[in-house]
């Protein structure tokens, strides 16, 4: 039983989560083009490439931007969270073993102390950010459920891939929480806030558009 | 910490929004909600209220919410949580009290300043959500009386405050005559074809502040410009239709103003000191005419009395030394960047200039802009208390010693004036205009 789940989750069910992860982005960024063509011309018209990345630049770069720097915690923690939320995954020994096993292909691996000790960042910057929605009057009133499932839906992957790295007490049946929570959450990014992801470059390159070719401002 | 917070949805009694309220069924609120969403809604609408991962971070950008004891209702993206995005989740089956107050907040909550587009991670633009609001509420004629009466004005006389044709001609020959006791040559030639620039000016000059008028003149007399202004409707550049969500009107405002520059064959417009109403040549208006920039050139008076100066066309007989500071406006800072050349002049022709923090792209708001100071007499308790931090914003230039307040824009003029009388921070405030005005050489013409 549980080797058919972990047969399954491996093997036919991860396609699945890759497939709606991909296609479900491209699909997302395609409509939305697509309705932006037909109901918003004015983004294309007024785009400008040099103007677009120099706000994303600005915007990426840690305190690039005055508000980064108004609240330095936030920024910093903000920061680490992608980054690690990105690396891990990507750069994990066991994740490259497993690829290198299917299709003998492989690249350098992030030492196993270090992706642990990023994998908790992750977890402790959901749990920071879940705090800033309680404490926080503004944030909270702006919280919505789907705000808390959605730092869940980060975490229980992380937890539960350390513990099963960990080999922690009945980490097997972790293993299998491990891999259907991420397939989920790749699931679910196209769909969801998460898609903050992919329109990410898109908002800010045409605020830093508008900002610098029409309106000859900065905008960070 | 958490204070409890009113959840009341009490509204400001206004005519207008009442009016409409007792016409409006639920079943009408939802279906021009509806044909909005699907005819106006675009990609915009769409990607801004579904990536906002309600963060927060604007929250500190908006005036209202930090003079508010932090109310997390005056939140940026709490101003969208409490209109659009419920009547995007119930797809327009909203109540008519929900979109009383729905018309309150857009209308009188966010003054369009676009500041917090600058601190939101992913430039979601709060004030075009605001404005799409304002749409609906126009299309369901529900907007606050005093703004529409001038929108109304707009589409009778295409001027903002019912000035009829023969009482413009008439307030400039007035003005002229006056100027004349001062310099006998001065002309203010109108319907002069051909002339390098055509002068337009917002609706209220000629009805509150003719003596901007005059002081035009004057400065166009000294820098020996060719100019003229015209006689028809058209010389008005002003705008609510943009700011009450009739855009219908507010492209057809545009389109007159840039054809009578085009009848006069003039080769640039200049604008007079004020903001919105170049927001809505440069930005807006030209957009729904299909212009991607303005059909022929135009500036603001920040940057013609730049080029005057830059170019030596001013001399000044004394530099105005009272010391004093500079309020950025919104739609020629975050809107234009003129931020520099209002301080270029202001080095020229002052001798104490104090900056206020903070400044440029990031001043705050003066809480009047986006059509709030038009909403009237029954929003501007709120407007004034909604803008503390522009009072103690002031206060701490005052403190450094400034006495005076540049503000080239006549919104700001007006919102900051309310602010120095009810916060008692006896200030004066000017116009740029007012300041060359009384430090040039005004006889001879300098060519
Ligand atoms: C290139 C990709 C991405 C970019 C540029 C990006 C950018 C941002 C930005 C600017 C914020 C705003 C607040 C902050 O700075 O924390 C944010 C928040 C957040 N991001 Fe991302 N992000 C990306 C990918 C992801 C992915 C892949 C996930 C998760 C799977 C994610 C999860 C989150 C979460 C949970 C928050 C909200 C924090 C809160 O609850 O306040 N992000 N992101
Ligand atoms: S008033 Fe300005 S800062 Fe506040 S919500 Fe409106 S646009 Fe944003
Ligand atoms: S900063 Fe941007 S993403 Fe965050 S709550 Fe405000 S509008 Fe939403």
């Amino acid at each position: 039983m549980m080797h058919e789940l972990y047969g399954f989750l491996r093997g036919p069910m991860l396609w699945v989560a890759l497939l709606v992860f991909f296609g479900g982005s491209g699909y997302r960024v395609a409509a939305m083009w697509r309705l932006a063509r037909k109901k918003d011309a004015v983004i294309f018209n007024y785009s400008s490439g040099y103007y677009a990345l120099r706000s994303i630049f600005h915007w990426l770069l840690p305190f690039g931007s005055r508000n980064m720097r108004n609240h330095p915690v936030m920024t910093v923690v903000a920061f680490v969270f992608h980054i690690c939320l990105f690396l891990v995954p990507l750069f994990l020994s066991a994740h490259i073993i497993l690829i290198k096993e299917s299709w003998n292909v492989s690249w350098p691996w992030l030492p196993d102390h270090a992706a642990d000790a990023m994998t908790w960042m992750v977890v402790a910057g959901c749990g920071f950010f879940a705090a800033r929605r309680i404490i926080q009057p503004d944030v909270r009133y702006l919280t919505s459920t789907s705000d808390y499932l959605i730092l869940a839906a980060i975490a229980v992957p992380f937890v539960s891939g350390t513990w099963a790295f960990h080999q922690w007490p009945a980490f097997p049946a972790a293993t299998l929480v491990h891999m259907a929570s991420a397939e989920i959450l790749l699931m679910i990014i196209p769909f969801t806030r998460l898609s903050h992801m992919l329109f990410f470059p898109f908002t800010r390159g045409y605020m830093g558009s508008e900002f610098g070719a029409v309106r000859k401002a900065r905008d960070w | 910490m958490t204070k409890s917070l009113p959840t009341d949805l009490a509204v400001i009694p206004d005519k207008g929004v009442d009016g409409a309220a007792a016409r409006l069924t639920p079943e009408r609120v939802a279906r021009v909600i509806q044909i909005l969403l699907a005819e106006e809604g675009g990609a915009r609408l769409k990607v801004y209220t579904e990536t906002c991962v309600h963060c927060g971070l604007c929250s500190e950008a908006c005036h209202f919410y930090l003079s508010n004891d932090k109310d997390p209702r005056f939140a940026p993206a709490a101003k969208v949580k409490q209109t659009l995005d419920p009547m995007i989740r119930k797809n327009g089956r909203v109540s008519v009290d929900f979109m009383k107050k729905a018309c309150e907040i857009a209308f009188t909550e966010c003054n369009l300043c676009r500041r917090c587009v600058m601190y939101c991670p992913f430039g979601i633009d709060i004030s075009y959500l605001m404005l799409f609001v304002r749409r609906i509420c126009h299309r369901l004629g529900m907007v606050p009386q005093y703004i529409q009466d001038t929108a109304h004005s707009h589409s009778a006389t295409l001027n903002q405050m019912w000035v009829k044709e023969d009482e413009w001609i008439d307030t400039l020959q007035w003005q002229e005559d006056e100027a004349r006791d001062e310099i006998p040559d001065l002309r203010i030639p109108l319907e002069k074809q051909g002339a390098d620039v055509m002068y337009s000016v917002i609706g209220p000059e000629p009805k509150f502040r003719a003596q901007l008028i005059y002081q035009a003149a004057v400065i166009m007399h000294a820098a020996g410009v060719d100019w003229t202004m015209p006689a028809t409707p058209g010389w008005d550049n002003s705008d609510m239709c943009m700011y009450t969500g009739d855009s219908e009107m507010m492209a057809r405002l545009k389109k007159v103003h840039f054809e009578t520059a085009m009848r006069l064959k003039t080769k640039r417009i200049v604008m007079g000191e004020c903001g919105h109403a170049f927001r809505s040549v440069y930005d807006v208006g030209n957009r729904h005419l299909g212009w991607k920039m303005p059909p022929l050139p135009m500036v603001h008076a920040i940057e013609f009395y730049y080029e005057l100066f830059r170019d030596g066309k001013l001399s000044l007989a004394k530099k105005y030394d009272v010391p004093l500071t500079l309020h950025d406006p919104c739609n020629v800072v975050r809107g234009r960047g003129l931020h520099e050349m209002a301080r270029f002049v202001i080095h020229k022709t002052c001798t104490t200039f104090i900056e206020m923090h903070p400044n440029r792209e990031h001043n705050y708001c003066c809480g009047a802009g986006g059509g709030v100071i038009n909403c009237g007499p029954p929003y501007a308790k709120k407007r004034v208390e909604g803008n503390r931090v522009k009072a103690d914003q002031l206060a701490a230039a005052k403190a450094k010693g400034a006495r005076v307040i540049i503000a080239p824009c006549h919104n700001c003029h007006g919102g900051l004036e309310d602010i120095v009388k009810y916060y008692e921070l006896d200030m004066e405030i000017k116009f740029l205009g007012d300041i060359i005005y009384e430090c040039i050489e005004k006889g001879e013409v300098d060519s």
